[in-house]
């Protein structure tokens, strides 16, 4: 909300510059987010126009005549509180009228006046570019001088004329006494909706820094006959429409606002229009209280139909099945059963609360006004606001809530108003349908919930100053206060309430900080997110990159997967109900796909790829209830294994399932899990053949395995090179991780390294191999690792040949070849008759 | 023959000195103290000398044999240290050459600032309690003071399901009543890490989904004073021991009361910047006092118990850290952004 400071200033004293008053603000919870200066100093903008106090002042047109040389320029006589008048030559359009009129200084027309040197916008030049003001000739007269447009100061991009000043002013004064302003953008958060006005800023302001307040003023001068008889309210939902209150202002004059109203509604962001729709915004923008103007004749004309004796009826009431209106933006609304209405006999009229009807609205031919100011439920307006999809002013404020009092309050200022500058004739008396004003709810307090909560010490009577500031009352009773909040509070609830309010005023910057004194609750551990964290430490060590991708995504996305990677594809989808983007309708099932597509994105520009993400899959269940959050660990691998060197005589070689399978490897070791083993797996998503199934026991781990090319293709994943990519269970596998582990002695013997080459069936694997050489290889044997595999020339076919290096070692004493030889012959025995295995 | 000793002592010496290289070397050492050597040759001799005159004779010839050999291990280690600078010099690399690149895994800058984050409060005994992303309306809304329509909701634009009353988190909020539940009557210090879902356009500034972090602590005497020296100094500790705080009031339904802590702006220090928007302040997280019916939902009593609550964003701190001037960079993953960390 924009509140300009010299509206503020109508009721209340400002004491302070502008950037404290600001901060004062903020602090207090009405965040000013930015100051816009008009022509004063302020503000970190060195670019912006300041308006020099000697250079720019007020001048008094005395006369105006025509230029001897040019038609279509004119010479005023100005009057500026120097020591003698200053002719200027101008070609301002609004002059013209006042050419030989004589004297002019009984019209009191004044304008801003620049003098030679001043600094102000260039008006012919688009945007804002300075220029210092020099004298010079305009056909054969020298000017000096220039009276300004509002563009040339600033104010606005009108440069059809000067601008002229309203009002009673002393020639000379400096424009910035009269024009400077500073305004505050603030923030109005739901808790301060009592702020929403110009008077709701200046009541606070004046509670903050204990200047008195000067509210506007509410009394209402009759001038027309009464209204009895012409108006009846009857509202059917109090509880949606608690408050009804209406005027009947005559014979009001179609014109522009006086031109303070008209600046002020600017400086607020709003645009004059007529002097009956300014003075309705007006009092919003002041008082915070919306309210609505209707042409009476129409209302008469419509009430003429069904009882062209009786008043015309308002009724105000929840919408009939099926009914319509079409609102002042020139929609036609669907209405909710929910949507209040302003109706009258004839049907609706506007959206209570939100916005005005175009059939009802006033004209330009409007002559009599039926003003309306209401309350209206807060939550009801919020609804049919967000239903119906309109985001007005009205709206806004009533959805916050104000308080039925206000609407009192309202009508008469902006019934006054209209009297005053609309040339209306206010009707005798108002329609006032109130049927159920709340109570008061009397809070109790004390100051140990103050110390208690707020962690301040006040006395009762310090308690009750401060609150008699906000304009609370405070009455002692016993051992506690009974405090009752204004009526405008909707916002005070309970003592927690009261806490706020007296930290507010007392400054959050002098509360005193202190250590917790508390008791520290029973320390627990959080062994999942250790052990994801553990995880991550392993990865990142192996060289992989952690990413964190959408957990939105669509089914049409992660069906690029051509076929289910998990169990995950047997259950629905968490979808969502209003999706911001087509692509982004559903919780994942997968994080493979979600890490596919950044392989994707990457792979146009990284020559290596080698990423991983922990993170959770959203399996719906049975309608109603909350889907299962699984959490999954992917890593994906493509692109060169090292990075190109110059050094380098030929590229690196691309990455392939065993770099994969051995992170794996690399990773389960670190956890410290032995007891897993991969066996080969079947799956679309992967490579046939070269696909393997990580298992713990029976227990399916996931999958580990090179993508296969369709499903790469699916995903736009540029180049030929393979992707690796690998999907665990982490709920699965987090619980094979031991809470401890034994750490191995150092052998106090040297190890004995022979290497053995076995010549076996293709159709034998390796971890076949592997297994029966160290079952019998016994206790002696430490280690096997594969060295070689052959297949070709020298070999059989139909035939492998696996070399493997085998340690053996004895914790009590040095090997003899002897002994070696012994168990070597024993794995030689056993493999050949286990497995056939032939020594190559 | 002593004489005869001395002249190919001085001339063996002479011809060691003589010695160029390594090879050099190893000749002189065979003619000179090899086993067919001059000096084995000459000692083989002894006997045509007076009985009397060999003990003398053999002495001098073991102490020449003894310098010979020392001199020989000076020469040689010199010579093989001329040896190695020469190569060591004909093997010199044009070191401005770029070096082979390696491949540094690291985490996502969201886990790197989470993790800050969770140490920070670690070491003030906060744990870390997580909660689930798909929430009910009642967890995420109505047991944290929000009720349907209310206009606080305009805070939170918020995900459906098509399951009735099912959303997608907007906070991680809900956590404060799914600990209060769990761990009642125990007084609580927790931290509530997540992701969280707003239904926002994404743009530069704005995103689907983001981290956030929230804080809870209940018992019997906290009250804002710990709220602030608490918050204090975990700004200190997260962004710098000299850095100023500023709480002022605010408004979330949960808490009451209510504050925004900002912290000093770190580009400027201060005095305005476009990181600060000319405030010199940095909005860094909402907190306040626990509301007493939020607090209430959670089994506790607010007549007896009191709390604080705060949360904040770690993209937006890290944002703010690293001048990270475009939000969707996080989940884009592009690794020209991640390997900046």
């Amino acid at each position: 909300m924009r509140v300009p400071i010299s509206w503020l200033k109508d009721y209340v004293d400002i004491v302070r510059p502008v950037e404290e008053t600001a901060e004062l603000l903020t602090v207090a919870g009405l965040e000013v987010k930015a100051i816009e200066y008009i022509g004063i100093p302020g503000g970190r903008d060195k670019e912006r126009l300041v308006w020099d106090r000697e250079k720019l002042v007020i001048g008094q047109i005395l006369e105006v005549s025509q230029h001897p040389d040019a038609d279509r320029l004119v010479l005023a006589r100005v009057e500026y509180g120097g020591a003698e008048t200053e002719t200027v030559v101008t070609g301002a359009p609004n002059l013209f009228p006042y050419v030989g009129r004589g004297d002019l200084s009984g019209r009191n027309l004044y304008s801003p006046f620049a003098l030679e040197g001043a600094v102000v916008y260039d008006g012919h030049k688009e945007g804002q570019v300075k220029m210092t003001l020099k004298g010079r000739s305009l056909r054969g007269i020298y000017n000096r001088c220039m009276l300004c447009s509002e563009k040339e100061l600033g104010l606005s991009d009108e440069h059809e004329g000067i601008m002229i000043l309203e009002g009673d002013f002393q020639p000379g004064t400096p424009l910035q006494e009269v024009l400077g302003d500073a305004v505050l953008e603030i923030d109005i958060i739901p808790n301060i909706a009592r702020c929403a006005s110009i008077f709701g800023v200046a009541r606070e302001l004046a509670a903050l820094t204990g200047q008195q307040l000067r509210p506007p003023s509410y009394e209402v001068v009759p001038t027309g006959p009464p209204i009895a008889g012409k108006v009846v309210i009857e509202t059917e939902s109090p509880e949606l429409n608690p408050r009804f209150v209406a005027f009947l202002i005559e014979g009001v004059e179609q014109k522009p606002s006086p031109a303070w109203l008209q600046r002020r509604l600017k400086l607020a962001g709003q645009r004059p229009i007529n002097v009956v729709v300014d003075i309705s915004n007006y009092v919003m923008l002041e008082m915070g209280q919306p309210n609505h103007t209707f042409d009476y004749d129409f209302l008469r004309r419509r009430a003429d139909r069904y009882d062209p004796d009786g008043p015309v009826k308002i009724i105000t009431r929840l919408p009939r099945e099926g009914e319509t209106l079409t609102t002042l933006d020139g929609e036609k609304r669907a209405l909710q059963p929910f949507n209040i209405l302003v109706t009258d006999s004839a049907g609706a009229l506007s959206l209570g609360g939100i916005m005005g009807g175009e059939e009802s609205e006033i004209s330009p031919k409007t002559t009599n006004v039926l003003l309306e100011a209401a309350a209206w439920n807060f939550i009801n307006i919020r609804r049919s606001s967000h239903a119906l999809k309109i985001n007005s002013e009205a709206g806004f404020r009533f959805s916050r809530g104000v308080h039925p009092s206000q609407a009192l309050l309202g009508a008469c200022r902006a019934a006054e108003l209209l009297r005053r500058y609309a040339g209306g004739r206010v009707a005798a008396g108002l329609v006032d349908y109130y049927p159920l004003p709340p109570e008061p709810q009397p809070i109790p307090f004390t100051a140990a919930e103050l110390a208690r909560i707020g962690g301040i010490e006040l006395t009762p009577a310090e308690i009750k100053e401060m609150l008699a500031r906000l304009a609370f009352t405070v009455a002692e009773e016993g051992d506690h206060l009974l405090i009752t909040s204004p009526d405008y509070r909707l916002d005070i609830e309970g003592s927690h309430d009261i806490v706020e309010e007296l930290l507010r005023l007392y400054g959050y910057d002098r509360i005193p900080t202190a250590e917790m004194a508390d008791s520290l609750p029973p320390q627990r551990n959080n062994p999942d997110l250790e052990q994801e964290e553990r995880i991550k430490d392993i990865l990142t060590g192996l060289g992989l990159q952690e990413i964190i991708t959408y957990r939105l995504t669509s089914p049409a996305r992660e069906n690029r997967l051509l076929a289910s990677n998990s169990t995950s594809d047997d259950r629905p989808y968490v979808t969502l109900t209003n999706p911001i983007t087509v692509d982004r309708v559903a919780m994942r099932h997968s994080l493979l796909a979600s890490a596919l597509e950044i392989v994707a994105s990457n792979g146009r520009h990284q020559e290596h790829i080698a990423l991983f993400e922990i993170g959770q899959v959203y399996l719906a269940s049975e309608a109603g209830s909350l889907p299962d959050e699984l959490t999954r660990l992917v890593v994906v691998m493509s692109g060169v294994r090292r990075p190109s060197h110059w050094m380098d005589k030929q590229p690196a070689r691309p990455y392939d399932f065993f770099d994969l399978k051995g992170v794996m490897e690399m990773l389960l070791a670190a956890l410290q899990i032995g007891e897993v083993h991969f066996e080969a797996a079947q799956n679309p998503v992967f490579r046939p053949g070269r696909t393997a199934r990580l298992l713990a026991g029976e227990r399916a781990l996931g999958l580990v395995g090179e993508l296969h090319p369709l499903v790469g293709e699916a995903f736009d994943i540029p180049g030929e090179q393979p992707v690796l990519a690998a999907e665990l269970q982490l709920e699965n596998l987090l619980p094979l991780i031991p809470a401890r582990h034994r750490v191995e002695s150092l052998p106090h013997y040297p190890a004995v390294r022979e290497d053995i080459a076995l010549v076996v069936d293709q159709t034998i694997t390796a971890a076949e191999v592997t297994a029966a050489i160290r079952r019998s290889g016994g206790y002696l044997l430490a280690d096997v690792t594969l060295f070689d595999l052959y297949e070709g020339e020298q070999i059989p076919a139909g035939k492998k040949s696996l070399a493997y290096h085998l340690t053996f070692q004895s914790a009590s004493k040095t090997l003899t070849d002897k002994e070696v030889g012994k168990v070597r012959q024993r794995i030689v025995d056993q493999l050949s008759r286990q497995l056939g295995a032939k020594l190559r | 023959m002593l004489e005869q000793l001395e002249s190919l002592y001085q001339q063996l010496f002479a011809n060691l000195q003589a010695a160029q290289d390594t090879a050099a070397l190893e000749d002189w050492y065979r003619d000179a103290l090899g086993r067919k050597g001059q000096v084995q040759l000459l000692s083989r001799q002894v006997g045509q000398l007076e009985p009397g005159q060999r003990p003398a004779f053999g002495q001098r010839i073991n102490s020449v044999k003894n310098e010979l050999e020392a001199a020989y291990q000076k020469r040689a280690a010199l010579l093989k240290r001329v040896e190695l600078e020469a190569r060591l010099a004909a093997e010199q690399l044009d070191v401005t050459l770029s070096g082979r690149r390696q491949f540094h895994g690291r985490l996502h800058p969201a886990s790197q600032t989470l993790r800050q984050i969770y140490r920070i409060w670690g070491d003030m005994g906060f744990q870390i309690y997580r909660s689930r992303d798909v929430e009910t309306d009642e967890y995420n809304f109505e047991l944290l003071n929000i009720p349907q329509h209310h206009p606080a909701r305009d805070m939170w634009d918020t995900f459906h399901t098509t399951a009735p009353g099912i959303i997608l988190r907007t906070h991680t909020s809900p956590g404060q009543i799914h600990a209060m539940k769990e761990y009642f009557p125990e007084p609580i210090r927790v931290i509530l890490p997540g992701m969280c879902y707003r239904y926002e356009q994404i743009t530069a500034r704005s995103e689907i989904q983001f981290h956030q972090v929230e804080g809870l602590a209940v018992g019997k005497n906290i009250n804002m004073s710990h709220l602030k020296g608490t918050l204090t100094d975990f700004a200190r500790r997260m962004f710098g021991a000299e850095r100023k705080v500023r709480f002022r009031a605010n408004y979330f339904p949960f808490t009451e009361p209510s504050a925004e802590m900002d912290v000093e702006c770190f580009l400027c220090e201060g005095s305005g910047c476009h990181l600060c928007k000319q405030t010199g302040w940095l909005e860094i997280l909402g907190c306040g006092m626990v509301h007493p019916t939020v607090l209430r939902n959670g089994g506790y009593d607010p007549a007896v118990y009191a709390g604080f609550a705060f949360g904040m964003g770690p993209e937006r701190i890290a944002m703010l850290k690293y001048g990270i001037e475009d939000i969707r960079y996080f989940w884009s993953n592009d690794l020209r952004f991640l390997e900046q960390f």
